[in-house]
């Protein structure tokens, strides 16, 4: 624990210095609900059709984060570093997960004024905390599987392309279950409640991917 | 665990190899090396560009798998043990494993911490490598040999029985070569495998001598018994 912690540290650190991944996951974020807005030409969205746009725009700003997430260690040595140190190599996953879902968390403060600006969808005042619920379990399954994911990338030349090739699908239930989670709530008539099955489906998934990324992340560090 | 000695069998050998190869795809880097290295001992390893030099003290680092043949150092087998040693060895290879945007105090201070080193160390090594100045800077606009100084308190922080030093003193100004001589030097203590693109350098620093000559051992043994020719022979 103390090692990530370490870790977590200076990788917060040098996000705070560089600006490299924050500014462009929100403006990402932004221009899309732009787009969305002009292109579907609505002033409001609602149900379904939000959610999905809120998810997708998401996702799009999240693979930004993912993509860059271990170039620091590769391009500076810091995987050498780590592995030459004495400690758990385990604790790189949680430090890395740890800082993509504080990278997810602080882009969401810009993306939801964003989402409720542009598509003002009906009762998201009300719906906010189911919302924030749903977007705090499907960040942790973006954390562990873009940890994962871009561990694997950054070893190859095609990482811009890995990442999403490998990505995608490993997400695409926490995107399915976000999605129809946060679309009732997205309604005229929402409770404000949110769907205990599709939170369920969320936590579950998290966990089966945080114990598979604890089992074979060593590997991934290996040459 | 196994532990190995000498070929006189007196003092415990630090680091024993034998038959080591390695290969990357078809290209075969090193191809059954053997050698053993008593502890306290300097080992110069030697030979032309691209030979595999790197790649060897990579493998003694951890860092590298060999494909065939048995690496051991300071009595554990690698890569089987590799996290037993690893915090006991020290390396000074060609990139700083420094960040660019962390001042050179932030780096050793995450080093310290990695390896379970009190912060008192980083600022004696920062004056001893005479970077107390500019320890605030980052990394990024230092010059090359000041960060070779600090790549120099990096490898040396966590007092390793093994340094493995490629070309330890490139960068570095005749001035700062003997500001870093008491940490990597003769004198550190340090079981110590180094390359140096002086061959001259080198043999001066060495108990022992590995050539290496298109992935094999053309001479292992005494720095003393190796000459001119055939110093001129690796490198022609």
């Amino acid at each position: 624990m103390r090692t990530a912690l370490t870790i977590l540290r200076k990788d917060l650190l040098l996000e705070l210095r560089t600006l490299e991944m924050l500014p462009a996951m929100a403006m990402l974020a932004v221009i899309t609900f732009v787009i969305f807005h002009f292109g579907l030409s609505r002033d409001t969205l609602s149900g379904q059709l939000a959610a999905g746009e809120l998810t997708v725009t998401l996702l799009f700003s999240a693979m930004l984060g993912i993509n860059r997430l271990f170039v620091a260690e590769r391009e500076q040595g810091g995987f050498d570093a780590f592995l030459l140190a004495p400690v758990d190599r385990s604790a790189m996953l949680l430090a890395k997960a740890t800082a993509l879902y504080i990278y997810l968390a602080l882009l969401e403060l810009v993306a939801l004024p964003a989402f409720a600006l542009f598509a003002a969808p009906p009762h998201m005042g009300s719906s906010l905390p189911a919302l924030i619920l749903f977007l705090a379990l499907s960040n942790g399954a973006f954390a562990v599987i873009g940890t994962f994911v871009s561990a694997i990338a950054v070893h190859t030349r095609a990482r811009d392309l890995i990442g999403p090739m490998i990505g995608l699908p490993l997400l695409l239930p926490a995107l399915i279950a976000t999605s129809l989670g946060i679309g009732p709530l997205l309604t005229v008539h929402a409770s404000g409640s949110p769907s205990g099955k599709w939170l369920a489906v969320l936590a579950l998934y998290d966990l089966f991917t945080a114990l598979l990324a604890y089992a074979v992340f060593d590997f991934l560090l290996e040459e | 665990m196994s532990t190995a000695t000498d070929p006189a069998g007196a003092t415990p050998a630090a680091i024993a190899i034998d038959r080591l190869s390695r290969y990357f795809g078809e290209r075969t880097v090193l191809r059954e090396v053997s050698f053993e290295l008593p502890a306290g001992q300097t080992l110069a390893v030697l030979g032309r560009n691209g030979v595999g030099k790197s790649t060897l003290l990579r493998i003694l680092a951890t860092l590298l798998r060999p494909h065939s043949g048995t690496v051991t150092i300071l009595g554990e087998q690698l890569p089987q043990r590799g996290w037993a040693v690893r915090g006991r060895i020290g390396l000074l290879g060609h990139e700083p494993l420094l960040y660019r945007d962390l001042s050179g105090r932030e780096n050793l201070i995450y080093h310290a911490r990695l390896h379970r080193v009190p912060g008192q160390r980083v600022e004696q090594l920062l004056e001893a490598v005479g970077m107390s100045s500019r320890a605030d800077d980052p990394v990024r606009s230092l010059s090359r040999g000041m960060v070779q100084r600090l790549t120099v308190a990096r490898a040396v922080l966590h007092s390793p029985q093994v340094l493995l030093l490629d070309e330890p003193k490139s960068n570095l100004d005749p001035a700062a070569g003997e500001l870093v001589e008491p940490l990597i030097g003769r004198g550190c203590g340090a079981t110590r495998v180094l390359t140096s693109h002086d061959p001259q350098a080198a043999l001066v620093e060495a108990d022992l001598v590995l050539a290496l000559s298109g992935g094999r051992a053309a001479y292992f043994g005494p720095a003393s018994g190796i000459d001119a020719a055939q110093l001129r022979e690796l490198y022609a």
